[in-house]
């Protein structure tokens, strides 16, 4: 049969296309120092000492490409306000695909390391690259800041002594959520969420609180990663005589999901609440009206009340032309987590543990909110917010409804 | 009750789609044995161009009608600087090659122009929201895109049967030498069918639009269900392409509603039994 045939070339085709992909985003240096800056980088006159090599593990092509743009560009936008420097060196960022396969994630890490020389890592989108690439950060000792990716195993049984998570664990912020619904949504619920390792480590974060506070979960649907429809998973949901649904579907899943669930009628007799990557600032312009009235929880709201974040998002909108998201703010606290450790180091970051403790030490207000890493976990603490889709002056953005409170992942 | 009925709806309007997609691999596989991968690429850039012409011209309908051309001029140019070397027998392997490296660069071209952004299409004002049908409401618009399904599988069915084309495409198909020296110029009716075929899938991807998001990766995930109704209907034939994409459809919908994670495995089953058992196709006789 030509299938098999077919099937043989088109592997080999797709594994000399990948390989060749990667050559030419090599290295990408933050650009020149600046000079003077404002704020806690004022000091800051011409680096002189040697160029601080960070290499950047993301996805910049594929589903989640404009994460990986938002984490970069959040890097960028942090690193320029201390001059692009730290410790008296200059910042490079050199960028690697992490692609959505792990395989390649790790060959990659291992390039950064071994042929690139780099000081720092930093980066990872997908949960199961950060599992892939942790023995190896191990062995190698040089400090990874993990900018993503929230496998709650990170922060419990894959914990290693090299690992930083500057983003949350897929735990922290759903558990947050399931009391907050019982209390006012209602005590029985429908799960929807994407059929992998994140997608189930989310809803298990929502049922402990959820269940814990007396309530029932009826029915539970997962989707395939990458559906391009849901009319049969909305079906089951509207069938399940739940008081509302909870979710978790990011990228193209959420957009369409949640185009869907309005078009389907379903949202006024089922409300639906989410995860909040689900109608998070990166996908909420597309999806729309169709999002409104949808309530989530996550570590940011796009309007949150405190003068960090506004200025951060006056700043990111002057210099991007768009709305900042989640994964903008992830990337900001992981330059500063990053500069703020290297500085207390007076730019010696030879030694990955001394390195480490030195990034436990560091915390700082956040467009988020109070950021500190746990010294235990090596997983960040913050806040959880509880937000709602609402239109803003003729756009929709996430506005904040509730402070739910200040989370940290249990590390077992 | 409602649900099943419901649902059903939901299959028809997804087969629609894969209908369209289907429809121009099996045209360019039955006359030509090209097996054309880029046709995902062209489904996709048929979207990202609607998207495009939507939002300058403000209009869902000119969007639909325009799209096609745009990916009709991509694959006009590929097939012309390229494509046409390698037709003929002991040309597969090259056509495949040359064909799957062309969806990767439509799919890195259509990244350059419209960025990693996921992007939507609105359905025009009339059919928007839910019509009610008695025993359930269903969405307006995907109660059109069955009809678009429809009305391409009549006219498609009008003219292979009743027009000089559609006799010089059956010929090409069922002989290709002996077509040619009866005077049918085999290459021109193979250039104007590849080109058919991708505008088929752009008005496909441009139709599906309002329906999925715009994103990358869907070009290859629409080519794989694409590859199974074509295999399903019996490569190459195009009477049964409809009958395949319905069948797909329902599988894949009800699967996922009774069994989620199996949805997709079931979808192979079935092609793998279709494979073994009828390898010609599922609705074709067993002589032909």
């Amino acid at each position: 049969m030509k299938l098999r045939k077919l099937a043989a070339v088109g592997l080999s085709a797709a594994l000399l296309l990948t390989a060749c992909g990667g050559e030419d985003d090599g290295a990408a240096p933050a650009g020149e120092p600046e000079g003077t800056a404002e704020g806690e980088g004022g000091e800051a006159a011409e680096a002189t000492g040697d160029p601080l090599r960070v290499g950047v593990v993301i996805m910049t092509s594929g589903v989640y490409a404009q994460l990986g743009e938002d984490i970069i560009d959040g890097m960028e936008l942090y690193l320029g306000t201390v001059g692009n420097q730290a410790g008296d060196r200059p910042i490079e960022l050199l960028i690697e695909d992490e692609t959505a396969d792990t395989g390649t994630a790790l060959e990659r890490t291992r390039r950064l390391v071994e042929a690139e020389e780099v000081d720092i890592l930093t980066g990872l989108i997908s949960t199961g690259s950060a599992y892939a690439v942790a023995d190896f950060v191990e062995q190698s000792q040089i400090p990874f800041v993990v900018s993503n990716a929230g496998g709650d195993d990170l922060a419990r049984g894959e914990r290693s002594e090299f690992i930083v998570r500057t983003s949350f664990s897929n735990w922290q912020n759903n558990y947050a959520v399931g009391e907050w619904y019982y209390d006012n949504v209602g005590e029985t619920v429908a799960l929807i969420a994407s059929d992998y390792a994140a997608g189930q480590e989310h809803m298990r974060g929502f049922r402990e609180s959820f269940e814990a506070a007396g309530g029932q979960v009826v029915d539970e649907v997962y989707t395939p990663l990458g559906s391009t429809d849901f009319s049969s998973a909305i079906g089951r949901l509207g069938a399940s005589g739940a008081d509302g649904v909870y979710g978790f579907l990011a990228g193209t899943d959420g957009l369409i999901f949640v185009q869907e669930y309005d078009q389907s009628g379903l949202k006024e007799d089922l409300p639906l609440v989410a995860s909040g990557f689900m109608v998070e600032e990166d996908v909420l312009a597309e999806i729309g009206e169709a999002a409104l009235g949808v309530r989530s929880g996550l570590h940011w709201a796009y309007d949150l009340d405190n003068p960090e974040n506004q200025e951060f998002v006056q700043m990111w909108e002057e210099e991007y032309g768009r709305a900042p998201s989640v994964y903008s703010v992830q990337g900001w606290d992981t330059a500063r987590v990053i500069v703020e450790a290297v500085e207390a180091l007076g730019g010696d970051v030879s030694d990955g543990a001394a390195a480490v403790d030195a990034m436990l030490q560091v915390e700082f207000d956040s467009p988020r909110g109070p950021f500190r890493i746990d010294p235990e976990t090596h997983n960040v603490v913050h806040h959880v917010y509880l937000r709602e889709v609402v239109d803003m002056d003729g756009e929709v953005h996430n506005t904040m409804l509730e402070d739910l409170g200040e989370f940290a992942d249990p590390g077992a | 009750m409602s649900l099943y009925l419901s649902q059903f709806l939901h299959a028809w309007a997804y087969a629609s789609i894969l209908y369209l997609l289907a429809l121009g691999l099996s045209l360019t596989f039955g006359v030509g044995r090209v097996l054309n991968l880029a046709h995902g690429g062209f489904y996709m850039l048929g979207g990202y161009a609607g998207y495009s012409i939507l939002r300058s011209l403000d209009n869902f309908w000119l969007a639909v009608l325009l799209a096609p051309f745009v990916a009709m001029a991509v694959a006009l140019v590929a097939e012309r600087l390229v494509m046409r070397r390698f037709y003929g027998h002991g040309m597969e392997m090259h056509q495949i090659l040359l064909t799957f490296g062309l969806a990767f660069v439509i799919s890195d071209g259509i990244r350059e122009v419209w960025g990693a952004r996921i992007l939507t299409v609105q359905a025009p004002e009339l059919l928007r929201g839910t019509a009610d049908l008695g025993l359930f409401t269903f969405p307006r618009y995907r109660l059109f895109v069955i009809v678009v399904g429809i009305v391409v599988a009549v006219g498609l069915w009008a003219l292979i049967n009743y027009t000089d084309a559609g006799v010089k495409i059956r010929a090409a198909a069922a002989d290709g030498e002996i077509a040619e020296t009866l005077g049918v110029h085999t290459r021109r009716v193979l250039a104007m069918t590849f080109v058919a075929g991708v505008g088929l899938a752009a008005f496909g991807g441009v139709v599906a639009a309002p329906m999925q998001a715009l994103a990358q990766g869907v070009d290859f995930q629409m080519l794989i269900m694409a590859l199974i109704v074509v295999v399903i209907a019996g490569l190459g034939k195009l009477e049964t392409v409809y009958w395949a994409a319905l069948l797909v459809a329902l599988v894949e919908i009800f699967g996922r509603l009774f069994v989620p994670r199996a949805a997709i495995f079931l979808v192979f089953t079935l092609m793998a039994l279709v494979l073994a058992f009828r390898p010609t196709g599922l609705f074709t006789p067993r002589s032909a």
